[in-house]
């Protein structure tokens, strides 16, 4: 229940359209019943001689019509009617389809932009730990049942009742043992569609199932190709592929079978009921106790009624689905999103930080910031150290507040930055992750993302500090390269390089490198790094990394180890004290030693 | 390559892609004549039926008599009967041919794929080649199959319904008649607008579920980037496209059903105001004017599938031409008859033929340049003897990797040629070498299946104990034996259960068992800790002994340890020697080896005290 109120909330600002959809149907229904009963008196009362047995308003029509010898004579009228009738369906149908169609679209659109929306802003820990591909299943598969539901199986189902009920209505009027013959296999036929698509579930699955692990051979065969034909399996893949193809096409065929079955059974059901409407209808109408009229409209009626009765089976058993769909819909909508509030603060930032006692843990249980201070000033570079799972990279994301500190504070200028408007904190605390995004745009677009309204000359200085300029303009399209899933594919340095350049078009006065340099070449990382400085208003700079030049050419450098600042202070004062820094700076003596050794002369003697 | 993708079809009926598909359809001629005859008796019945009630009308109500009601009733169940079975056979014999139409040509494109070169692939993205084996083959026997349907019956109940009228009133006929150019005209028209209305929407939907992926996938930066209000509004865009599209498409059918229930109603009207007179004029029966009646009402139906199987064939069409495009493609590498006639191709290996591989690899004079013209080697020469371990190194784009793909002849020479023992590789058959090549690549790639499966790749023949034999040697015995279901523990999809590690170790375990000649490891740079990292260096040794192979190669430990390191610059050699003699030279070689010397220190100091 509570899942279609969520329905019924996404229905907002569509309701009334959607309402008038459904109730389109009903006066389509009606026009569309209308008419055998028009066919009727015409046949009956205007044709024949008849007197005529039909509602007062059909009377009143006929008479205002001018009678039945006006009509007699002039039975094109009647024709007329028919057509004008059909008309009205015709208007009303269109309206189902368009209402129905804005309608449901648009609470797709509503429900797939709140979706994203959402997305955007629940907490960074949220993507953390959360599977993508499962996401994208629930924002477009289920959103699609929740949109067919609406747009098709809903209304199907309203189209139903309403047929039903002015049939059962219009045939009881008429006459009612008539009626209980011509509904005599309906029931049975409604339970068998019903009982029929609940069993054949797991055939459907089946033949699904089979499709997915044909699909899984033939990417596993396209993607591994080098794999094959290295080890020459050509003709063993082809076997595999073999058994998954047979088995699609055979369950899909048992699948096929008993869809044969059904289809076949349903309509010896319906022609049994069209076929006892037809015998009982001739015997009742020679035994003058219905008109001949009535018994056309029985027959129409009931051709047109099983076609919507046996499709409700699919739809019903299908409706399981939209509940699922909607309760995975809303598993993601109620996760907590990032909170902004009025009084936040958007102040002017310079770049100095404190950081004092600051402590973070993902469980708070087990902290993985115990306590860390630091004091940086303006336009400072920092380097950060730490061995693998130290906490270097969590304390970084504390900055831009992707993650929030539990106790301790940290400052910029002076101010708390959990007083500081998040979006305007990350406007000015530019982060490069280790691992970054590029999207499905050109160079050009990615670098310029953080800055709308960047030129092309900001683009450009960006990229040159970042050392990718010449990367770029190497491509065959240069800056218009189309990059990300559908476009060249980049090496790790080059995607870490546009990753900088983008970041660096900001102009951020406090910038972090979560060792976003670890994939391009030592010369090149300095060569970025003497760019950075030399840039007219030197941002504060973070940069965790493990190589020692990058570290030696910092103001002052922070080792972390266990959660825990261990060590700090200038590269002369920390190679005069033992711990990780030294160790790092003494590999560099290590190289010249080995260097030497390689390149002694009597070693070459003994291994050419 | 994107061009492939979005290049558009012709629209005109295209004789040559229908008849070429003949070839796919021929083994299911009986089945289809068959079909073809069950929807003709479907059709007639389907026709016959408002003549039952037509005679049950003017026999029974009108005379006021029951005189034969039985047999009337024994003729509607015999009716009855008939078309039931008709159905069941319809839908069945329809389904063989669709499901059997499809595995042929899966199975013929699948084969066809496994002996285009690597050019192709290069070229082609995996994605393309998917829809073309999934969707597009799907769709096609579909139309096919139930297109024949359709058309059948459409036309049956067409002619049937006109021919009955026709012969009952011939005028009453061609008035009630009247609208059917209209109708068909109208049809035709509108179910093409509709189809590529739908085609379009799916277009749009794919272009949503992209950018749920790169909105997801990029959530992390769009943060850092603060870029949430303008990635929203460019989504925005899309949904609108998309409820844009999926409206019209929407409206299309909307107006076209209107559209049709009319036209259809002015032959219903027509029928019933001359029926109507005729019958006071005395001139036609009750029942016939209610056949007609009837019949003005059915006729619709045939017309509005003849219109959509029109459209949907053109649909097919596309399909078709896109599924043929990718089976008619040639492999730029193959065989020659004379190399097939000694040695087999493919398929049909005739090993007893095969010389054995000693391991001797030679280029001479070999220029390479790729289909755009792009020249990555030149009179390029380098002598291999058996057994040697080289390791080539340079930046991304040198040609390390082509030197690679033209010694196992995933390439071939523009010019020159490439030897193996002495004899140029196109006089033996493509089989032959790669069935003596070892390679393991920088991302593992393994199959879904379990442990046992993927490492028996390497040789289908081995037993289990010299699968364990082979796990053991390159060390994953000891994290196999860990699993829960040891060697049957399944690796998932691609592998992604196991670590990068781990199917590294299982790539080397499988390269063994096959004991290739000749090997190749395109040597990974992502660092993995430090324990696998020996261990994989121990298994790369391992590997090594006693083959002849190449290494593009990162690590130290692998560099070091080659017999040869050639430094490949812009497709030439630069320097060459073992490390001794490189490092003497103080050259390129040098500076990378101290860079890297430094790096690998440096992660590994980190690593250890983790």
């Amino acid at each position: 229940m509570k899942n279609f109120k969520l329905l019924w909330s996404f229905m907002r600002g569509n309701r009334l359209l959607y309402i008038g959809a459904i109730l389109s149907i009903g006066l389509a229904t009606v026009f569309s019943f209308t008419s055998p009963l028009v066919l009727r008196v015409t046949i009956d009362s205007i044709i024949g001689d008849k007197v005529m047995e039909v509602p007062e308003w059909l009377k009143g029509a006929v008479d205002y019509l001018g009678g039945r010898t006006v009509l007699m004579q002039n039975l094109w009228i009647c024709g007329a009617v028919i057509v004008l009738l059909a008309t009205g369906n015709g208007l009303f149908t269109y309206f189902k389809g368009k209402w129905s169609a804005v309608a449901s679209e648009s609470i797709a659109k509503n429900i797939r932009e709140k979706l994203y929306d959402h997305l955007q802003h629940v907490p960074y820990d949220y993507h953390v730990k959360s599977e993508t591909g499962d996401l994208i299943q629930r924002c477009t598969s289920d959103v699609d049942t929740i949109r067919s539901f609406l747009a098709v199986q809903f209304v199907e189902i309203g189209r139903a009742l309403f047929m039903l009920s002015m049939a059962l209505g219009v045939m009881l009027s008429l006459n009612v043992r008539m009626t209980l013959i011509a509904m005599l296999v309906v029931p049975i036929i409604f339970s068998f569609a019903v009982i029929f698509f609940i069993k054949v579930k797991k055939a459907f699955k089946d033949s699904d199932e089979s499709e997915g692990r044909m699909s899984t051979v033939l990417q596993e065969n396209l993607t591994g190709v080098r794999v094959v034909r290295a080890f020459a399996r050509q003709q063993y893949e082809i076997e595999k592929f073999d058994v998954r193809n047979a088995e699609y096409r055979d369950l899909t065929y048992k699948l096929i079978k008993l869809l044969a079955w059904y289809w076949s059974l349903s309509d010896l059901l319906c022609m049994m009921q069209i076929c006892t409407v037809l015998v009982a209808g001739a015997y009742m109408a020679s035994q003058n106790l219905i008109s001949l009229g009535t018994l056309v409209v029985f027959t129409t009626y009931e051709a047109m009624l099983l076609w919507p009765i046996r499709q409700m089976g699919r739809i019903l058993t299908d409706m399981g689905k939209t509940t699922v769909s909607l309760k995975r819909i809303s598993e993601i909508l109620d996760a907590g999103i990032e909170q902004e509030n009025e009084d936040e603060l958007k102040p002017e930032i310079n770049g100095s930080i404190e950081f004092q006692n600051v402590s973070f843990g993902y469980d708070v249980q087990k902290p993985n910031i115990k306590g860390i201070s630091f004091k940086v000033e303006p336009g400072q570079t920092v380097a950060i150290l730490g061995p693998t799972g130290s906490g270097k990279s969590t304390l970084m994301h504390l900055l831009p507040r992707l993650y929030e500190y539990q106790s301790g504070e940290i400052s910029i200028d002076g101010i708390d930055i959990k007083k500081i408007n998040k979006k305007w904190l990350r406007q000015n605390v530019g982060i490069v992750l280790q691992e970054p995004f590029l999207f499905s745009k050109s160079v050009k677009e990615n670098i310029a993302l953080a800055k709308p309204g960047a030129d092309t000359e900001d683009v450009y200085a960006s990229a040159r500090t970042a050392c990718i300029h010449d990367v770029i303009e190497g491509f065959e399209k240069g800056y218009e390269t189309l990059v990300g899933e559908r476009g060249v594919t980049l090496s790790g340095g080059q995607k870490q390089r546009v990753a900088i350049a983008r970041t660096l078009v900001k102009d951020c006065p406090i910038l972090i490198f979560d060792d976003s340099l670890s994939a391009v070449d030592t010369e090149t990382d300095t060569t970025i790094r003497r760019a950075l400085n030399s840039r007219p208003k030197k941002s504060t700079t973070f940069i965790i990394s493990h190589r020692v030049t990058t570290l030696s050419e910092a103001d002052f450098i922070i080792v972390i180890d266990k959660g825990e600042l261990v060590q700090q202070g200038t590269h002369d004062e920390l190679i005069g004290q033992p711990g990780l820094y030294q160790r790092i700076w003494a590999i560099q003596n290590e190289l010249e030693e080995e260097c030497e050794k390689d390149i002694q002369p009597e070693i070459m003697k003994t291994v050419s | 390559m994107n061009t492939l993708q979005e290049q558009e079809y012709s629209k005109k009926v295209d004789f040559g892609i229908w008849l070429k598909l003949l070839k796919y359809v021929k083994p299911y001629k009986r089945l289809m004549i068959l079909l073809g005859f069950v929807m003709i008796c479907v059709a007639g019945i389907d026709v016959a039926f408002p003549l039952m009630a037509n005679y049950a009308i003017d026999n029974f109500v009108v005379t006021k008599s029951l005189d034969g009601v039985g047999v009337f009733i024994a003729k509607y169940a015999a009716m009855i009967a008939i078309q039931t079975v008709n159905v069941f056979l319809l839908i069945s014999i329809a389904g063989k041919i669709d499901m059997g139409i499809c595995y042929d040509i899966r199975k013929a494109g699948f084969k066809r794929l496994q002996e285009l070169s690597f050019s192709y692939f290069d070229k082609t993205p995996v994605g393309w080649l998917m829809a073309r084996m999934t969707s597009d083959t799907g769709r096609l026997a579909d139309t096919i199959a139930w297109g024949l349907v359709d058309f059948v019956w459409g036309l049956t109940m067409m002619c049937g319904i006109a021919g009955v009228m026709l012969v009952r009133n011939w005028k009453l006929a061609l008035l009630t008649l009247s609208v059917m150019p209209a109708l068909a005209i109208v049809s035709v028209y509108f179910q093409q607008k509709i189809l590529k209305a739908y085609r379009r929407v799916r277009k749009t939907n794919s272009k949503i579920t992209g950018a749920f992926n790169e909105g997801i996938s990029g959530a992390k930066t769009t943060k850092t980037l603060v870029r949430e209000a303008k990635n929203l509004e460019e989504f925005q865009e899309l949904t609108k496209e998309m409820r844009s599209s999926s409206v019209q498409a929407a409206v299309f059918s909307s107006i076209y059903l209107p559209i049709v229930l009319g036209l259809g109603s002015i032959g219903t009207a027509m029928a019933l105001t001359f029926g109507g007179n005729s019958v006071m004029a005395g001139a036609i029966s009750y029942g016939t004017l209610m056949l007609f009646v009837q019949y003005s009402i059915q006729f619709f139906e045939p017309v509005r599938e003849l219109a959509r199987i029109f459209a949907e064939f053109q649909s097919a069409q596309a399909s078709a031409e896109r599924i043929l495009t990718m089976v008619e493609t040639d492999p730029e590498i193959y065989d020659s008859v004379d190399v097939i006639g000694k040695y087999g191709d493919a398929f049909n290996p005739l090993v007893k033929n095969w010389p054995e591989v000693k391991g001797n690899i030679s280029f001479k004079n070999v220029s390479f340049s790729y289909k755009d013209g792009e020249k990555v080697l030149e009179n390029f020469n380098l002598d291999v003897k058996a057994g040697e371990t080289i390791a080539l190194v340079g930046e991304t784009g040198s040609g390390k990797s082509t030197i690679v793909n033209l010694a196992c002849r995933f390439y071939e020479p523009t010019k020159g040629e490439v030897l193996i023992d002495g004899v140029d590789y196109r006089k033996r058959s493509l089989l032959w070498l790669q069935s003596n090549l070892g390679y393991v690549l920088q991302a593992p790639h393994l199959f879904s299946g379990t442990i046992k499966d993927n490492i028996k790749y390497g040789r289908l023949g081995a037993t289990d104990e010299e699968i364990m034999e082979a796990a053991k040697l390159v060390n994953a015995h000891e994290f196999i034996m860990k699993l829960d279901k040891v060697y049957d523990t399944e690796v998932g999809e691609g592998g992604n259960r196991l670590s990068t590690g781990e199917k590294q170790l299982i790539s080397f375990a499988r390269a063994i068992l096959a004991n290739p000649k000749i090997f190749v490891l395109d040597e990974a740079t992502s660092s993995i800790d430090t324990e696998t990292e020996q261990i994989i260096q121990t298994a790369i040794q391992k590997v090594l002994e006693n083959r002849t192979s190449f290494i593009i190669a990162h690590r130290l430990s692998t560099i070091r340890s080659a017999d040869r390191i050639l430094v490949i610059r812009d497709g030439k050699i630069t320097e060459q020697g073992n490390h001794y003699q490189l490092m003497r030279l103080k050259g390129y070689y040098y500076r990378l080896y101290t860079n890297q010397f430094m790096e690998e220190r440096e992660i590994s100091i980190l690593k250890e005290n983790a």
